[in-house]
């Protein structure tokens, strides 16, 4: 297993969770199945970090995400912030200290006309978590909303307005200085920019990457889209249906992809750029259903180089460089 | 030089709502060519939609086209009868539209919904029908089709759905398709196999696609020619290549240079402030409130289509003064 770094901030650890599916019955509900949705994963995101999961959709992300901020329960595993056990703290502790621990943890959600409260205007929004976390004297909230609203380029006359009457691009910037009114440490981002249009996409994305820079948060960016990570992550996890495959520096990872799936991701991402001819689609069919994956190596059904092997045995994240980790017989 | 197929001749079709018109197509021209792939580039609200809905006359009420040529084969089909329009939607002229999932009819099963298309124009009995129905789905590369024609879509996976609505546009051979967004909806990997699928099929069938889309990857992967829109107008008009290499319209630089790339990083700019309303869109070009090159003509009267090349056309005063860097200028 990797070892723990010293400025490793969050740690996820052999984290699962399961979702159960019954049968339709009145007075008997038998559990059926099962959905695979995080299944023993591993990873750690480092202090002042952009670490991203992608995927294809139900490959798990946001379950993951939702896992670390303890929104759902996981089945096992457990989660360190700044080295502490999150998931026994939660089960544990009294509401101050979740309180406490809620405050460093804070979400941007992906579509920003379903995350913001039509009724509320805009000062109300953002000094909510304020008043929740007492973070702020009453006094000085309305200080803190206007010097929130110009770090993500808003003026302070939009305090009094309705989400309404923003544009998509400003409410995203408006989730953002709600995300940011408590201060916290970790932020994860899911799927940020994706009901963005394209020349706003750009805005939040710079915006995003200067606010790192400017106040040193760790994010965990989720998403689908492999150019905007290319664009602003650090490190990468490939996720499919459950499981990490690869997991890389940004670069090393799409320069130098090895896993088969990271690889057919990669070439099927259209490129801006007519000069550069994609290569014929190489991955064929679709994901299988997490209810019941496949046995072995999950991407084994349709891996071109897969072997017998794959078919019956997993295979765990081993590192094959320095800081290059894959999950693949080829990995030796 | 290859003979057009479809020419728009100052389209302009207008939305009566209560808040007042929408301008959403405001004056557009351009043409398409037999068997070439044309591409619509623009963010939401620019009227790419309402262009080809417009085409086929099927603009939802309160829209209505006020002006304007749509020839078509020679003939103009904002003066043909409903009955006329009728025989022309999926013989000559068919769509395939972004999302699946809600353009099938649930309660219907594929094949009554593929069979439809074919009694409705074609004089043959039901029982010919089948044949044809499986030749059309084994186009599409849906396996198994005897049995899955019997099937419903919520049975059918995003990508295979987003199959039979292409089956359904192509069973009666049109002469040109309309793909509005047909991958937006579907992940990488399904986009990259159902891209291949409608330029095989265009190949084979020899007609004229338009992709409509605000990705600049598909744009440069897929086309040949692009039409860039905003705000209901034409900017540009141009080969792909060329486009990339040497856009002459500010947005279409600002547009390019906004996109995320896959292969490298790369600094992205930012186009300021947003899409106009388009109530009352902006005086002149309705881009040059964003521009950065924007004179005092600019504001005053609206610019008309130049001739720069003998293909590449743009709607800009500035054009000769300014130097705009293309895709490839711009490595870092």
């Amino acid at each position: 297993m990797r070892k723990v770094t010293e400025q490793s901030f969050i740690q996820v650890r052999n984290l699962k969770k399961y979702f159960p599916i019954y049968s339709r019955g009145v007075l008997t509900k038998k559990q059926v199945g099962q959905v695979h949705a995080v299944d023993d994963i591993s990873f750690e995101i480092n202090k002042q970090e952009t670490f991203a999961l992608v995927g294809e959709s139900g490959c798990g992300k946001t379950t993951t995400a939702r896992l670390i901020l303890n929104l759902i329960e996981p089945d096992s595993g457990e989660v360190f912030v700044d080295g502490e056990n999150v998931v026994e703290k939660f089960k544990s502790a009294n509401n101050e200290a979740k309180l406490g621990l809620r405050r460093k943890m804070q979400m941007i959600f992906q579509n920003p006309y379903g995350s913001l409260d039509p009724r509320m205007t805009i000062c109300d929004i953002i000094s909510e978590p304020l008043i929740i976390h007492k973070h702020v004297p009453k006094g000085e909230r309305c200080e803190r909303v206007y010097e929130l609203l110009k770090l993500v380029g808003l003026e302070e006359y939009h305090a009094e307005r309705y989400p309404h009457e923003f544009s998509g691009g400003q409410r995203q910037r408006i989730c953002i200085a709600r995300a940011l009114a408590v201060e916290p440490e970790f932020i994860v981002a899911d799927e940020p920019v994706s009901s963005l249009d394209v020349s706003i996409r750009a805005q939040i994305l710079n915006l995003l990457g200067d606010l790192q820079k400017k106040i040193g948060l760790s994010f965990l960016y989720i998403s689908h889209d492999l150019s905007s990570v290319r664009q602003i992550s650090q490190r990468v996890g490939v996720m499919y249906l459950g499981e990490i495959v690869e997991l890389a520096d940004t670069d090393e990872l799409f320069d130098n992809p090895l896993h088969p799936y990271t690889q057919a991701l990669i070439e099927a991402v259209p490129i801006p750029d007519p000069k550069v001819k994609n290569v014929k689609a190489r991955l064929r069919g679709e994901v299988p259903s997490p209810i019941n994956p496949p046995s072995g190596c999950r991407f084994n059904p349709r891996c071109s180089r897969a072997k017998a092997e794959c078919r019956e045995k997993k295979f765990e994240l081993t590192e094959v460089k320095k800081d290059h980790f894959l999950a693949c017989i080829e990995a030796g | 030089m290859t003979e057009e197929l479809l020419r728009i001749e100052g389209l302009k079709t207008y939305f009566l709502t209560e808040a007042g018109i929408v301008k959403a197509v405001d004056g557009m021209s351009f043409e398409v060519k037999k068997g070439e792939t044309l591409g619509l580039v623009g963010e939401s609200g620019s009227g790419k939609t309402v262009t080809a809905l417009s085409i086929l006359r099927i603009v939802p009420k309160p829209g209505k086209i006020v002006e304007g040529k749509i020839i078509f084969k020679g003939e103009n089909l904002l003066n043909k009868s409903e009955k006329e329009m009728q025989s022309i939607r999926g013989r000559e002229i068919a769509i395939i539209f972004q999302d699946p999932s809600s353009s099938l009819n649930p309660v219907y099963n594929v094949e009554t919904q593929l069979r439809d298309v074919l009694l409705a124009h074609d004089s043959i009995s039901k029982e010919d029908c089948r044949p044809k129905i499986i030749e059309l789905m084994n186009l599409v590369g849906i396996p198994e089709a005897e049995i899955r024609m019997r099937e419903f879509p919520h049975q059918f996976s995003g990508g295979m759905k987003q199959r039979v609505a292409i089956a359904r546009a192509l069973a009666l051979q049109p002469t040109l398709l309309f793909a509005d967004e047909p991958t937006t909806a579907l992940d990488v990997t399904i986009q990259a196999q159902v891209l291949e699928l409608l330029e095989d099929l265009k190949k084979r069938m020899g007609m004229s696609l338009v992709m409509i889309t605000h990705d600049m990857g598909i744009i440069a992967k897929m086309t040949t020619r692009v039409v860039v829109m905003y705000a209901g107008n034409v900017c540009e008009i141009a080969e792909t290549e060329d486009l990339y290499e040497h856009p002459r319209h500010p947005y279409t630089a600002l547009l390019l240079a906004a996109v995320p790339r896959l292969d490298r990083k790369k600094t992205l700019s930012i186009i300021p402030g947003n899409i106009p309303n388009l109530i009352e869109p902006p005086s002149g070009c309705r881009f040059h409130p964003r521009c950065k090159y924007a004179k005092e003509k600019c504001s005053e009267a609206q610019p008309v289509l130049e001739q720069v090349e003998p293909e590449h056309f743009v709607a800009c005063y500035e054009w000769k003064n300014i130097l705009l860097q293309g895709e490839n200028a711009k490595s870092d």
